[in-house]
Order: structure tokens, then sequence, then C-alpha cells
């Protein structure tokens, strides 16, 4: 691998490191930021009437069971068939699809779960809707969306990779390519850089939660207290 | 001391629980005789470590220092497990297995024991027969069971291999002040019954005085501050800490302890339905009142006051009004206290359960039964 | 590419090949099993050290959660120069990657039992290893099988995966047909297959949980989330599941 850094190709061209983690990037920030955009507003809506319990453990256990690599090679045909092409178009409906249950559930519980005490509270106070929604509920929900959020996130950069294999030029390519080779110094560069690039995402979705959310002990589960505390 | 003494079901022996780091110990030393067939409550304010000692009896807790006699012999000797299947035990929750029926709950020692299944499944339902709990529960799972039937299951889990001693923690603290009533009316009749030997842990002071043949009261650190029934303890306290845990009402706790039948009845301004009002208004200028209540047939019909006589041929004639604090036989004499304090004519009438007039009270006659039982501390 | 003009599915094709389609499902099916049989040994004993020495859990989930958040293919890629192609490298990582679903649901099942069973269960005369079998593990149950289910699942996605390093299974079918270019059949007879496999593992694992906690049936888990109850442990858990499944579904089976 040491040598493949060292080279020229490495480094430049569209199918230097560089090229490929930029369109990887692109991909992955794309799928992401449509996927919230579709997810969270429903989410946010039902989680506040606090109706749709059903459908947010279904659309988690469907999206669970789905796997993506058969998600994006199916929608591949489609792609084809109505002109959309290879590569890009269906990756990313595929990753948007499969981003879309991590954050609707998460953010439909943490919204619905903020204590009624105190929603009560900020009613009691003279606030309505869209004030409650902004100043009490979404402040308490916040580490479930960003949980939701990340969840998708790390999921999102682990999937594009995939798309290599329906033909999006991303860090999966060289991956793909480099299995049946002799030199797996391109194949070694380009998987550790997607891990690097998973854990970094990881790692900065949890420290943005560690800072947004101080008062939360940088906890991801959404439960707290799974434990029931007797009848006294 | 012997530790052999065949009334002795209980022996606390310089027990002492030291945690470590712990400044002082949450036990110190303690010393309590609990005897056999006796329901003896454990009482104090928290950190008097009565629940700690109550878990020393059956080894949830290990003592650091001291021993533990049960029935003469030192708890220690037998392994853990095997003491505590021949102690029942009753907590707070209940703590019944949510994933098992009612039914394997109450037979879970004795299978643990090695009984045959009809067995066991006899014993279920003798027990459930003695708890009051309905057969049909028998085959529900716990989560389906309201609190007060889950506190009854769980002292029908307690004493299904039928142990001498039953240890119970705080076992109503958790229910409604309503279902607490009825469950420690339960237990009283089921001590009668079986005439087990209990240690009973409360913060309660009125659950121990209501239950207990005998109160320890613990300070901080399991300091025994008094032992003794509760008769004695409300008539004559030990020091002022006991004192102020029993509360300033004491005399009227120890009211609670005295039934009607105990104290002498009097007579009280009473004439037949057949007399004359005249000799009704002697009656009333000869008590003091002015009022009196009408006899027939043995029968009291209610009282007629001064007021009401107007020119009829017999007292029997006129309306009676009924005595609003009338007891039976078996009431308790803060009972009888209340009910005087409520009604007009100021007496508490006592009858027999065929309603046979037998006599009343006044708050006096209450004071003289109180001193009566012994002369209590000022 | 002919992808475009070719029907979804060429029916005679999948006549033909109806064998070659079966053997790919079995190996699909068995490189699951072997994931999650060897991932639950593991994780149990991981399980059992973590409440034993609470002090470790902290440590072994983090592990556990940086192994599960690298894509797989990469991690399989990375096993390759190690041990080669295969199924090796994809049972490595295919284990990876049951660990952390499987040990959070384990430790959060025996959390989940109340304390005051567990004190009753001691007062009782339990003692410890036998408290442990007849008290605390049927009560950890629902949750150990609801991470069952989420691991098995999220394995199936795996699977398909890892063909593109050389084991058989459905992903081989797609792979094929990929590579090949020709006609879409064996790709969308290989994904639909394999999404109906997640899905009928994922009702086979319900019913399991339903017939072996019989004591829940009375509550529906799949419209109650109430974080109060120990059987919060499995819906939360299957919440939860968003969090580690929805990463799992997703980074793993992406990859």
């Amino acid at each position: 691998m040491w040598d493949y850094l060292g080279t020229d190709a490495a480094w430049h061209g569209e199918n230097g490191l560089p090229a490929l983690l930029w369109a990887h990037l692109k991909l992955s920030f794309a799928s992401l930021l449509i996927a919230a955009l579709i997810a969270l507003p429903p989410a946010i809506v039902l989680g506040h009437i606090k109706k749709g319990a059903l459908l947010a453990i279904s659309v988690v256990n469907i999206g669970r069971a789905i796997p993506s690599f058969a998600i994006i090679v199916l929608l591949l045909p489609f792609s084809l068939k109505w002109g959309f092409g290879l590569g890009f178009w269906p990756t990313l409906v595929a990753l948007v699809l499969l981003a879309i249950p991590p954050i609707f559930t998460n953010t439909y519980t943490g919204v619905r779960d903020v204590p009624p005490d105190a929603v009560e509270a900020a009613q009691g106070m003279g606030m309505q809707a869209t004030g409650l929604m902004r100043k009490v509920e979404l402040p308490v929900a916040l580490p479930l969306i960003l949980t939701g959020l990340r969840v998708s996130a790390v999921q999102i950069i682990a999937t594009a990779t995939l798309g290599a294999k329906v033909g999006y030029r991303c860090l999966g390519t060289p991956i793909v390519a480099g299995i049946s080779r002799a030199d797996k110094g391109p194949l070694l560069a380009a998987a550790i850089l997607v891990a690097a690039l998973a854990l970094l995402t990881d790692g900065v979705f949890a420290q943005t939660q560690k800072v947004m959310v101080p008062w939360r002990a940088s906890r991801t589960r959404p439960h707290d207290n799974p434990e029931a505390e007797g009848t006294s | 001391m012997s530790a052999q003494t065949p009334d002795v079901a209980i022996r606390l022996d310089q027990l002492t629980k030291q945690y470590p780091g712990g400044a002082r110990p949450a036990v110190d030393s303690l010393d309590l005789t609990i005897p056999k067939g006796e329901l003896v409550a454990l009482v104090g304010p928290s950190g008097c470590g009565k629940t700690t000692t109550l878990k020393m009896i059956n080894r949830l807790v290990e003592p650091t220092g001291g021993t533990v006699w049960i029935d003469g012999t030192d708890a220690r000797t037998l392994p853990a497990h095997e003491l505590r299947r021949g102690i029942g035990y009753v907590i707070q929750q209940a703590g019944l297995f949510p994933h098992r029926t009612v039914a394997a709950n109450i037979g879970t020692v004795p299978a643990l024991l090695g009984w045959k299944k009809d067995r066991i499944a006899a014993r279920v339902d003798e027990l459930a027969e003695l708890l009051d709990l309905d057969p049909t529960l028998l085959r529900r799972y716990p989560a389906a069971l309201s609190g007060g039937q889950q506190q009854r299951v769980g002292v029908a889990r307690a004493l299904a291999a039928d142990p001498p001693i039953l240890l119970m923690d705080e076992p109503y603290s958790a229910v409604d002040p309503i279902v607490r009533a009825r469950l420690q009316d339960e237990l009283l009749s089921i001590q009668r019954r079986l005439q087990k030997t209990i240690v009973l842990v409360t913060h309660d002071i009125d659950e121990a005085i209501k239950l207990a043949n005998r109160i320890a009261i613990l300070n901080v650190g399991g300091i025994l501050e008094q032992v003794g029934t509760p008769e004695e303890m409300l008539r004559a306290p030990a020091n002022d800490f006991v004192a102020d845990f029993l509360g300033d009402d004491r005399g009227i706790k120890r009211l609670s302890l005295i039934t009607v039948d105990d104290v002498p009845l009097r007579e009280g301004p009473v004439v037949e339905a057949t007399d004359s009002p005249d000799h009704a208004r002697a009656v009333m200028s000869e008590n003091g009142v002015d009022w009196v209540g009408v006899r027939a047939d043995g029968r009291l019909l209610g009282w007629v006051g001064e007021a009401d006589l107007n020119g009829d041929p017999t007292v029997g004639d006129v309306e009676a009004k009924p005595f609003l604090a009338t007891f039976r036989p078996g009431m308790s004499l803060k009972a009888a206290l209340d009910g005087i304090v409520t009604s007009q004519t100021r007496v508490a009438v006592v009858v027999e359960d065929d309603d046979r007039y037998r006599g009343m009270l006044t708050v006096d006659d209450l004071a003289e039964g109180i001193t009566a039982s012994g002369p209590g501390e000022a | 590419m002919l992808f475009a003009t070719e029907p979804l599915v060429r029916w005679k094709w999948v006549g033909d090949h109806l064998d070659e389609i079966w053997q790919d499902l079995i190996e699909h099916i068995q490189l699951t099993a072997i994931a999650v049989g060897i991932g639950f040994a593991i994780s149990l004993v991981l399980a059992i050290v973590s409440i034993r020495y609470r002090w470790t859990y902290g440590p072994i989930g983090a592990f556990c959660a940086v192994l599960y958040a690298i894509p797989s293919l990469a991690l399989f890629a990375l096993l390759i120069p190690i041990v080669g192609l295969g199924v090796v490298p994809a049972e490595i990582a295919l284990v990876g990657y049951t660990l952390l679903i499987l040990l959070r649901n384990m430790v959060a099942g025996f959390d989940g039992v109340p304390p005051e069973v567990r004190e009753a269960a001691d007062g009782m005369g339990y003692e410890g290893w036998r408290r442990g079998l007849r008290v605390d593990l049927p009560l950890a149950l629902p949750a150990i099988i609801a991470g069952l289910r989420i691991a098995t699942v999220t394995t199936v996605g795996l699977v398909t995966v890892a063909a593109l390093v050389g084991t058989g299974g459905l992903g081989a079918l797609i792979n094929d047909g990929l590579d090949r270019g020709d006609f879409p059949t064996p790709v969308v007879v290989g994904s639909v297959l394999s999404i109906a496999l997640a899905i009928v593992l994922d009702v086979m694992f319900v019913l399991i949980e339903r017939f072996a906690t019989p004591w829940r049936r009375r509550q529906r888990p799949d419209t109650v989330i109430n974080p109060d109850e120990p059987v919060g442990a499995a819906a939360a858990a299957d919440v939860a599941g968003g969090e580690l499944a929805g990463a799992g579904a997703g980074v793993a089976s992406g990859g």
C-alpha cells in the first residue's frame, strides 16, 4: 500500500484518492440532507401529536430488514430505463431510502417522549404549538434527533461504497476493483480511508451531541430508564 | 444468657453490621429476643438499621459481628440458601416473578425443596383460601393483579413451605391506606390461626401498634431504645426519643388498644318506653343532662331531649332520635372517643351483637379506663 | 448496457437455474447462521464478563462499537491481505458486526430484571447460579431474542455484500448479474430473495419471542414503547435498533 501512496496516480486525476473522497462526500452529504428533509418534518409532527407509533416501529423494522446492497442494485434497472443512468442516481435514491428510517424513528421517539410535565409547564406559561415545539420539544428531543442523524450518516458513508458496484466512482471503486487484482495498494488505501471517514463522522456527531446537549452525559440510548422501579 | 430457651425463636446476640468506609456501624451490637409465635415489629427512623437487621436474620446481609441464633442454632451453620428456604420473606414491592403464574410463584419454595407436584398444588389451593385469593387468579400472571392482590400472593408465597418464621420488610408501605388496613386485618387473622413467629419492619408506628405483640424501637445505628408490648411502651416510654417517636397522642393511641369490653359501663339516664314524661324529667335532672335514652324490650330505641317532651302520655310516644355513637363488643375505645366528641349526647352507647343495651360511656369513663390499666406518665 | 432494454425478470432463466438459485439461498442462510452463531457465543462470554465486572463494559462496548462503524466492504477488504479471499474474511467481519448488537441487548436484558424480583428470589433461597438460570435469564430473554433478531436480519444484508469478496450466497447471484451486464434477472432475483429472506427471518424471530415469553402476551410490544417497563428492554431494543440496527442494516450491509 505504501508504494501505491507514493505514486502520482494515487493523488491526482479522477481516480486519485482526493477525487474519490470528494465524490464520496458529495453523495453522502446530499443523501443525508435529502433524507433529513424528508424524514424530519413528519417525524416531528407525529411525535408532537403523539400518533403513529405503529408506523414508527414498522418503518424501522422494514428499514432494518432491507439489505442495502439489494436496494441499490434493484434500482439500477429502473434508473436505466428511465434515463437516469448508472452510478449517481440509483445510489442516491437507495441511500436516501435507507437513511430515512433511523432519522424518522429516532426523531419521532425523541419528540414524543419529551416529558409531559415540561410540556404542560410550558403551556401553562402561555406557549402555543410552534413556540412550544421550538423552545421545549425540539431542544429536549435533540439528543435523539442527533442520534438518528448520526446513525444515518455513518450508514450512508458505508453504503455509498457499494455505489461503486453500480458505477458511481467513489472510494468503493478501488476496493471493488482491487479484490481480484494482485496489487492491493489502492484497495487498502481506499478501505482505510473510508473506514476512517465513517469513524470520524461517528466521532464528530458524538462530539456535537456532547456540545449541543451538555446536560445529557452523552448517552445515546433512547431510554435511560429501562428498569421498572417497583410500586413504591 | 442461654440460647436454648425453647420459647425463643430468634435471638440477636451482639449483632453488628459495619460497612467498609462507613463512619459508624449500621447496626451496633444489637441484643434482641424474638419469642416464638409472636409478631415483633422493628420500628425507627431512617438509618436506624431496621431493614439491615431484618436482612441479617436470613443472611441477605452478612453480619460483621455477633450472632443470629435461630431456634438455638447459629444461622451461619447452614448454607445461606438453605436457611432462607426455611424462612418466609415478604418485601414491599412483593417481587413476584413476572414470568411465572401466580400458582407457580406461590409454589416456588416447595418446588425448591423438592415437593411432589400434587402436594404443591394442594398447598397452593390451601394458601389461596387462607389469603382470600380468587382461585381464577392462580393461573394468571402477576402483571394482571392489583397491588393488594400481589401483596397477598407475596405473603402466600412466603408461607408456602410452612416456615416457622416470617420476615416482612415494610410489606404494606406501597399500597393505598384502604387496602393497607384490609391487608393488616388479614395478617392479624392469619396470625391468630397460624401463630407464626413474625418479624415486621415498618416505619409506621400505628401499624406496629396495631399488629405487633411486641415493638422494638431502634435509633440510628441500630441502638435499641426500648422493647415491650405496645401497651407498655405507650404507657411508659423509656426516654424522650421513644416518647417523640410514639407521638404526642400516646394516650389516644392507648385507647385504640382497649376495647369497650375492658371497661366498666354505666347504666346512664335510660327510661323505659312505658314510663311517663315526668319520670323521664326526673331522671334527667338526677343525671344532670337534658335527655334520656329510651328502652323497650331490652333494646335502645334512641334518645329524646327535654324539649321533645310535650305532654305525651308515655315517653315511648315521642319519636326517639338514634344515638350517633353506638358500638358493639370488641370495638376500641378510640373509636368510642371519636363517637363521643361528635355526638350531641356526648356519650358512646354499647350494645350487644343482638342490639340489647349494655351500657354507655362518657369521656370521664374513658379516662378512668386508661388509668385503670396502669398509671401513665404525665 | 442491455439492462435498460431487458425485462426485469426472464422467467425462463429462473426456471433453468432453479438449482443454482436454491444453492445460493442455502449458502446465504448458512453464512448467516454461522456468523450469528459464533457471534452469539462470543457475545455471551463478553456479556457475562461485562455484567460481572462492570468496569469492563465501557471498553468492551467501545471496541464493538468501533468495529460496527467500519463499513463492511472496507472491513472485508482490509482482511483480505491477512486471510485471503472467500469465507474466512467474510465470517470474521460478520461475526464482528454482530457483537455490538448482541452484547448491548444481553446486558440491557439482564439490567432490565427488576431488583425487587432478584431480592425476592435470593430471599426465598435461590442460590446464585440457579437464580441466574431460573429468574434472570427468562426475564432477560425478550431482549436477548430481540438482539438475535436484529443481528440476524442485519447479517443477511451483510452476507449480500460479502459475495464481493468471494463467498457464495445471494450476493453472488447479484454480483454475477452485475458483472455480466446483459440482463437484470439474476440481479433482481438475488435482491428480492435477500430481502424476502431478511423479512422472513425477522417475522420468525418475532414469533419465537412471542412464544418464548408467554407472560408478556397481554402487551403488544410493537405498539407500546414504554421505557419504564422491563418489557421495554425489547421494545427499546426495537427503537434502539433504530440507533443500532439502523446503523446495522446500513453500515454493515452497506459497507
